[in-house]
């Protein structure tokens, strides 16, 4: 029996959200008294493989084809069903990323394995299997028990913590079956900001709303983004306007994340809003009314107008990060 | 094109969520339900698509009686019919294998689903049911054009987005862009009444998982204040107290 982790990688390389699944894929193999065998689909060289047993993988399995060099849900989701029947596992763990919670639902099927999607913390093993997910779009948490056998779980990132635990670890091949019926999508043509962080894994994100007054005074909003090393967010307005495109809104009906700090600029903070960030670790509210709901829901609340006090937090930010290096 | 479109019965988004005091039930009292927000979005795309008689549209909810005011408005927005499956929606697998089930008896050429619903924001039904039917999915699709039997579609992906193009049948979930939410008129609304809604009863499913529990986020201490010109103290502020930066 072992826990098998699906490595997701982007052009070859492993980014620091896989490590942290891995080091939650070992805490848990620990908790059932069991091995970590990590699976990576790809083209991912030998010594970025061999980074997984720093955090606990003692099995890396590797499977390449040359049909398999792009993310295709399909596929994947077969050979990671194969890899967990050969490797006997009881319980598949992925990220929460969108092809993870879609390639989960698909291996969950074939398994005929529970699900437990968007996982923020370990499992509760001691009555059973429960884990504790996301629900009511950030307004609540659920604990689902898992009763299946087999059992499927996707964790949101930033949940867990990277924790070195090395171990030896071999790289073995995985030989995939493939199925033509698996490939009934072909994918034309792949779109990555190369130079902006993803917003989903981004432990800082930079935030503005209806406050700044039209797109054209965003540039502030990127410049202390860039400056922090920060993702950049917006509210459904905003989004809605067009001023901003949707892959950034925030909230409710756009993608809830969980940074480690959230600066939420001319934001008022509609319930819908607050749904979509609320297990942010800290919150920053900067806004011109003081009535602004979002001040209950901050951490640190400045009052003041944006065009004002996003200068000031430029300024000081270059400082701060001068004064790290 | 026989398109069906897939319904969740959620609360309002605006809803306060409350749960007993045992923490074991949502308290659905007095609260507002309505379709889930981007299953509106899937029927928006979906009678575009099929306007000025180029297909139909029906519209499947998983839910006891309650659900039947959604569904209307599911009529009402302007899909042909509707199918109420005659169950308490118990898990994605459970929903999932009640929508594959009416799938196979139908041939739908197109299968769309919200990307997530706003209650269980699982976004594993549309997967579930692709992989029940043995189609491809698309999940978190943010535009869906077709063309003959064939689609062209564009899906978010962490920090850009992917083309990928499919034929007939296949499933998505619909996501922002798609299409703009439809508001029913009084024409939608006034036909809705007379429009074939047809309730059949569920298929058996195992049950893989279940809620013991809810629980609500902890809510933060208190706000702390900072005076605007003390504005740039910020960052060293957090540091000091938070370490995350």
């Amino acid at each position: 029996m072992s826990v098998l982790v699906y490595v997701e990688n982007v052009e070859g390389r492993f980014k620091k959200s896989t490590f942290e699944l891995v080091s939650y894929g070992f805490a848990v193999a620990q908790k059932l008294g069991s091995s970590l065998t990590a699976l990576s689909i790809g083209e991912v060289g030998s010594d970025e493989l061999q980074k997984l047993s720093l955090y606990g993988a003692s099995k890396i399995l590797q499977a390449k084809n040359e049909k398999l060099k792009t993310v295709n849900v399909q596929p994947y989701a077969s050979v990671i069903a194969d890899a967990a029947k050969a490797e006997g596992a009881k319980l598949v763990v992925m990220s929460a990323s969108f092809s993870g919670k879609g390639i989960a639902a698909r291996v969950a099927v074939k398994l005929n394995a529970g699900l437990g999607e968007n996982v923020v913390d370990l499992p509760d093993t001691s009555n059973g299997f429960v884990v504790k997910k996301g629900a009511y779009s950030g307004k609540a948490f659920a604990m689902v028990q898992i009763t299946s056998d087999v059992k499927v779980i996707s964790v949101v990132s930033n949940s867990y913590k990277v924790i070195e635990n090395k171990v030896d670890g071999s790289v073995q091949p995985f030989e995939p079956q493939l199925n033509d019926n698996d490939f009934r999508l072909t994918v034309k043509e792949t779109i990555r900001a190369s130079d902006k962080i993803s917003l989903p894994d981004a432990e800082l994100v930079v935030s503005a709303g209806r406050g700044m007054k039209g797109p054209e005074n965003w540039g502030m909003i990127e410049e202390l983004a860039n400056v922090l090393g920060a993702a950049t967010a917006c509210s459904k307005p905003v989004s809605d306007a067009g001023w901003r495109p949707h892959s950034e809104h925030v909230g409710q009906t756009g993608i809830a994340i969980s940074p480690n700090l959230y600066v939420a600029i001319g934001i008022s903070g509609a319930i819908q809003h607050l749904a979509g960030v609320s297990s942010s670790k800290v919150i920053v509210v900067v806004n011109k009314d003081v009535e602004a709901p979002f001040f209950k829901a901050a951490d640190y609340g400045i009052v003041g107008d944006a065009f004002e006090v996003v200068p000031v937090l430029i300024e000081a930010a270059k400082k701060f990060r001068a004064g790290q290096n | 094109m026989k398109i069906l479109v897939c319904i969740s019965h959620v609360p309002d988004t605006t809803a306060k969520i409350i749960f007993t005091p045992d923490n074991k039930e949502f308290v659905s009292q007095g609260v507002t339900f309505i379709i889930n927000p981007y299953d509106e979005i899937a029927l928006a795309r979906a009678i575009e698509l099929t306007d000025g008689g180029k297909g139909t549209v029906t519209a499947i909810n998983i839910g006891d009686i309650s659900t039947e005011p959604t569904i209307r408005k599911a009529l009402a927005i302007g899909a042909t019919d509707a199918i109420r499956v005659n169950a308490a929606p118990r898990d994605g697998y459970f929903v999932a294998a009640q929508i594959a089930q009416i799938a196979k008896q139908n041939n739908y050429d197109i299968i769309l689903c919200g990307r997530e619903s706003s209650d269980h924001n699982g976004a594993s039904v549309p997967s579930m049911i692709a992989e029940m039917l043995g189609v491809p999915a698309i999940s978190s699709a943010k535009k869906l054009d077709v063309e003959g039997t064939n689609a062209n579609l564009e899906r978010e992906i962490e920090g850009g987005k992917e083309m990928v193009s499919t034929s007939f049948p296949f499933v998505a979930g619909a996501s922002e862009g798609m299409a703009e939410p439809k508001i029913p008129n009084m024409r939608g609304i006034m036909s809705a009444r007379t429009k074939p809604l047809t309730v059949v009863e569920p298929v058996d499913a195992p049950e893989l998982s279940k809620i013991v529990s809810y629980d609500k986020p902890v809510s933060r201490s208190s706000v702390k204040m900072i005076a605007q010109e003390d504005a740039g103290k910020l960052w060293d502020m957090i540091r000091e107290e938070k370490k995350i930066i």
